[in-house]
């Protein structure tokens, strides 16, 4: 059980590369929001089954309480701080602001990642499909529908396109950290 | 001085709270990371009743990184009894001693490096049982050789008293008919997506603790939280949080703070505690009513409601740290929204080895709604009278507000036929009698439901004791504060001293300073403080935020802007009656001439920087801070037949939602749901709109998913989401929401709280329309959840 050595893993967040020193154990979640200090990514329930800490890995939605960090090694990773650009918030974001998509704003982060997933892959999604793509994701505030026509309105804003295909900015610095015994 | 009648109150203003939520800069309870902080983890028992012969924490001690194991007997070193609010002799402790009362009550707490560490340690952890018969079943609980949960109390029957409201008897006597039910609401708990915990900062060197908790009565209850750090409460700061939901599960959080409190006094260490969802579903203390009721409603021939009888068992589980609140709760409007002369209600509070009921969303009145309409809808059937019909004869008219129920409590306002009107406008149900008559012809079943319910809201103290017999008395305040400062730029700051915990405190008192300063919304600052800085504030809870916050913006502005007239009065050399405050300046009325005005601006640089031009005498600076207290509140009678106003405020609402039922396999889906409310005047649509769908959510959560399961053994068998189900996305419908205002006369603005409307009248509504759908086959429906399983069982069973 004790895990003695550390493995070096590789990763790039929100366009910013990073090397960490983990545990082989350590997940995904831990490492973002303890390790790099992104803690808008939320943790609900630690069992995979309720979606708030969905991050995007290499595109596609994941549940980082459920990878660890060293199974990300080498991906390239969009937390919820990685969605606005130039402090414009991102169009779905902007679309849960103005439909009231949130309250005590817990799993929102994750159902903003599945959703930018959802119109990256599907531009113009009909209710059933938003509801479908989002049942992964457990809210216990809004009752869905705000949510669900906040996605809608973010698709229409965007015309049928793709959503935010390019992923996040290059951003030109690296940062390093290489975690010491005990932590 | 006035200003412009209702600028911001009732605009649909996007909430001010959103956007650092939605870019995760918001910082909850997890987030909190301090120099040199330890995590903690906890051992929870394997039974649910077993005495502890011994620990052996020899080895946890000995792994590289632990700093602290602590069992319950050695944390009694550093931590007293957990809060309880009850006045019977029920002790909890945050890490049992001696012995385990339910499965998952904690047995040991290890702080570590990291979280990691600490759950390693656990394992390493060996404890010597005494297994227990459990008791999980609540009317086996109450027989006279059943196992005693709690020794020192000669019955696990905790409480047993029968309230008499009026002429019963007589009422009863001179009914045509009783309806009767025997009815079972399920065990339900709150779950929301952030669980509880804290990080506790002891300072031995200055004898101070810092905590960081999302409890949400963390200034109403700082000095009881307090004694169980067996700290001064004046040497405790609770900073308030941003906190994921709470649904009434976080009000005290005692137990969390206990553990990371006792964990940092033995270490000498801030430390983390932060439950798992685990640990939440199976110790978070928020369970909800579980409750047996039988229950019966005298009626004329002609429909007329006479009286009301409720009897109730309650499995509260294995502490009572609220004592029968959710019983309390559900007496300030147990007659529900109709004309009921007298009512009685016994109540039977059990103690069992389950993780202890407090409140969730309703408070216990969530479920008298469910009784009372189940029992209205029985009348309809047994009377041959339509149910919305049968609910117009017996609504309290609006000309008989204020109106007082047998039980003592007061109604302030209501239109509940203009509430049922526009919901039968929007619902058109002969259309959907169509649909169903159709539907059934081809072997589908559609239902429709009808519910109009009671959501009451501001709570009064007297709640949490009144059910004591007298002499015993208890608080009789429920403030809340604000302080708001000008600055000497003009720009307004406003601190409250209650958390955010998914509703939108700041949003509303943005939209209140606003108003009764004439500045855009935008412009105000909003702040939150701590309790070493605050006033008193009870918190949210109960539906109260937006009524209490009203109160107390409003007098606190009214203190500041008193001053503003006064140095706007001495500098323009006006009679302060002439002046009027308007778009942000203060004008002499009548004279549009700028040059005759000031600036907030204006005032505040004269109320910080230029003493000599400041009336002669008066104080520098300009702020105001108004504590207000609840708005109608009275005292219950020493015989307590009469109760008191207590929850006065009161909302209301009706529902109609329409459902097709899969006969084969029990599924229930929602072809329209129609909700009416009124709660008041509305002060932000968008954000009400989103707590009444939110509640509807919950309220269908009941209905057909959510039970809190054990099994014989004592054993938590819905201690994950992947069991504790709750509504997903593609199980929740679109809800059509329309709102009817009848303001409160009692409060600023007319505005009720509407926080907890949508799940405390959803489960009537929804019961009703599935027993609609399945009355082809006679079935009555008397419990919920009404889960695919049940639903086609009970379809076989009726088939034959």
């Amino acid at each position: 059980m004790m895990q003695e050595d550390y493995l070096t893993v590789r990763l790039t967040v929100n366009g910013v590369a990073h090397r960490l020193g983990v545990e082989p154990r350590r997940l995904l979640v831990d490492a973002l929001r303890e390790d790099l200090g992104l803690t808008g990514t939320n943790v609900g329930c630690n069992q995979g089954v309720c979606g708030s800490c969905t991050v995007l890995v290499d595109g596609r939605s994941v549940r980082s309480c459920l990878m660890f960090a060293a199974q990300a090694d080498g991906a390239e990773i969009t937390t919820v701080e990685g969605l606005a650009r130039d402090g414009e918030m991102h169009p779905l974001q902007a679309a849960f602001w103005e439909k009231g998509a949130l309250q005590c704003g817990f799993c929102t982060p994750g159902f903003l990642m599945t959703g930018v997933e959802l119109l990256r892959r599907n531009p113009e999604p009909g209710e059933g499909e938003i509801r479908d793509a989002l049942a992964g994701n457990t809210c216990r505030c809004t009752g869905y529908e705000h949510i669900v026509e906040a996605v809608q309105q973010a698709a229409r804003e965007n015309s049928g396109e793709p959503i935010d295909t390019e992923g996040p900015p290059e951003v030109d610095i690296a940062a390093e950290v290489v975690r010491g015994e005990g932590s | 001085m006035e200003t412009q009648e209702r600028r911001w109150v009732g605009k649909n203003l996007k909430r001010r709270e959103d956007p650092a939520l939605l870019t995760g800069k918001a910082q909850y309870t997890d987030d909190v990371s301090l120099p040199g902080m330890l995590h903690a983890a906890v051992l929870r028992s394997p039974h649910a009743h077993a005495r502890i012969r011994s620990i052996d924490t020899s080895k946890a001690k000995e792994l590289p990184g632990v700093y602290a194991v602590l069992t319950g007997e050695e944390a009694t070193g550093y931590v007293g009894p957990v809060p309880c609010f009850a006045a019977e002799p029920v002790e909890e402790r945050a890490i049992a001693v001696d012995k385990v009362r339910y499965a998952g009550e904690a047995v040991v707490a290890v702080a570590a490096d990291s979280r990691y560490i600490a759950e390693d340690a656990l394992e390493l952890v060996e404890v010597e049982w005494e297994p227990l018969p459990p008791v999980g079943d609540m009317e086996r609980a109450m027989e006279p050789d059943a196992p005693l949960v709690h020794e020192n109390l000669d019955s696990n029957v905790v409480y047993d008293h029968t309230f008499v409201f009026g002429d019963v008897e007589g009422d009863f006597a001179s009914a045509d008919r009783v309806i009767r039910r025997r009815l079972r609401w399920p065990r339900a708990t709150a779950a929301p997506m952030e669980t509880s915990g804290a990080v506790c900062r002891y300072d031995a060197a200055r004898g101070r603790m810092d905590v960081w908790s999302n409890t949400n009565m963390l200034n109403f209850v700082a000095w009881v939280i307090s004694g169980t750090l067996q700290m001064p409460p004046h040497m405790v700061d609770f900073h308030p949080m941003y906190t994921g939901g709470s649904f009434g599960s976080k009000h005290v959080l005692g137990k969390q703070i206990a553990i990371a409190g006792a964990l940092s006094k033995a270490t000498g260490r801030p430390v983390k505690y932060m439950e798992d969802r685990a640990d939440n579903l199976m110790a978070n203390d928020s369970q909800a009513p579980d409750r047996i009721y039988d229950a019966e409603l005298a009626v004329s021939e002609e429909g007329e409601f006479l009286s009301l009888r409720l009897h109730t068992i309650d499995d509260y589980g294995a502490y009572f740290m609220f004592a029968i609140t959710g019983n309390t709760n559900m007496m300030a409007q147990i007659t529900g929204p109709y004309t009921i002369p007298s009512c009685e209600t016994g109540i039977k509070a059990v103690l069992t080895n389950k993780n202890q009921q407090t409140v969730f969303r309703g408070a216990g009145s969530d479920v008298g709604n469910w009784v009372i309409e189940r029992l209205v809808d029985a009348a309809s059937d047994e009377l041959g009278i339509d149910g919305a019909e049968l609910r117009r004869k017996n609504f309290i008219q609006p000309e008989q507000f204020p109106y007082k129920i047998p039980t003592g409590n007061v109604y302030d306002s209501g239109n509940y036929e203009a509430v049922l009107d526009l919901a039968l406008e929007h619902a058109d149900l002969d259309r959907w009698r169509e649909e169903q008559a159709k539907a059934r012809a081809e072997g589908r079943y559609i239902g429709m439901g009808l519910a109009t319910a009671q959501q009451r809201s501001t709570y009064f103290s007297t709640e949490f004791w009144f059910h004591n017999p007298a002499p015993a008395t208890g608080l009789t305040t429920s403030p809340e504060s604000v302080r708001i400062g000008v600055g000497p730029t003009g720009g307004i700051t406003v601190t409250m001293f209650s958390p955010f915990w998914g509703n939108s405190p700041e949003t509303v008192v943005s939209q209140l300073v606003a108003e009764e300063f004439g500045v855009d919304p935008e412009e105000v600052s909003v702040a939150y403080d701590s309790t070493m800085h605050a006033l008193p504030s009870a918190g949210p809870g109960g539906s109260r935020m937006t009524v209490m916050l009203s109160g107390a913006v409003r007098g606190a502005a009214t203190k500041v802007r008193r001053k503003m007239v006064e140095i706007s009065a001495h500098l323009l050399e006006a009679n302060p009656d002439d002046l009027e405050l308007r778009d942000g300046r203060v004008w002499v009325k009548g004279q549009p001439d700028e040059a005759r005005s000031l600036s907030i601006a204006d005032i505040g640089m004269k109320a910080y920087w230029h003493k000599l031009e400041l009336p002669e005498g008066m104080e520098g600076g300009l702020e105001g801070s108004f504590t207000y207290d609840h708005p109608y509140a009275s005292m219950p009678s020493d015989d307590r037949t009469d109760l008191g106003a207590f929850y006065p405020i009161m909302g209301h609402a009706c529902h109609i939602p329409v459902v097709e039922v899969d006969i084969e396999t029990g599924q229930v889906k929602f072809l329209e749901y129609v909700a009416v409310h009124d709660v008041g005047t509305v002060m932000n649509p968008r954000s009400l709109q989103g707590q009444i769908r939110g509640g509807i959510a919950q309220g269908i959560g009941i209905a057909l998913y959510e039970e809190v399961r054990y099994g014989e053994d004592g054993q938590n068998l819905t201690a994950s989401l992947d069991d504790y189900l709750v509504p997903g996305a593609p199980d929740v419908p679109n809800v059509e929401v329309h709102h009817h205002e009848t303001p409160s006369p009692f409060t600023e603005y007319g505005v009720k709280g509407g926080g907890e409307g949508g799940r405390m009248v959803a489960p009537p509504a929804v019961t009703r329309a599935v027993e609609d759908a399945l009355s082809p086959f006679g079935i009555k429906i008397d419990e919920m959840p009404m889960t695919m399983e049940k639903i086609s069982t009970w379809v076989r069973g009726a088939r034959g």
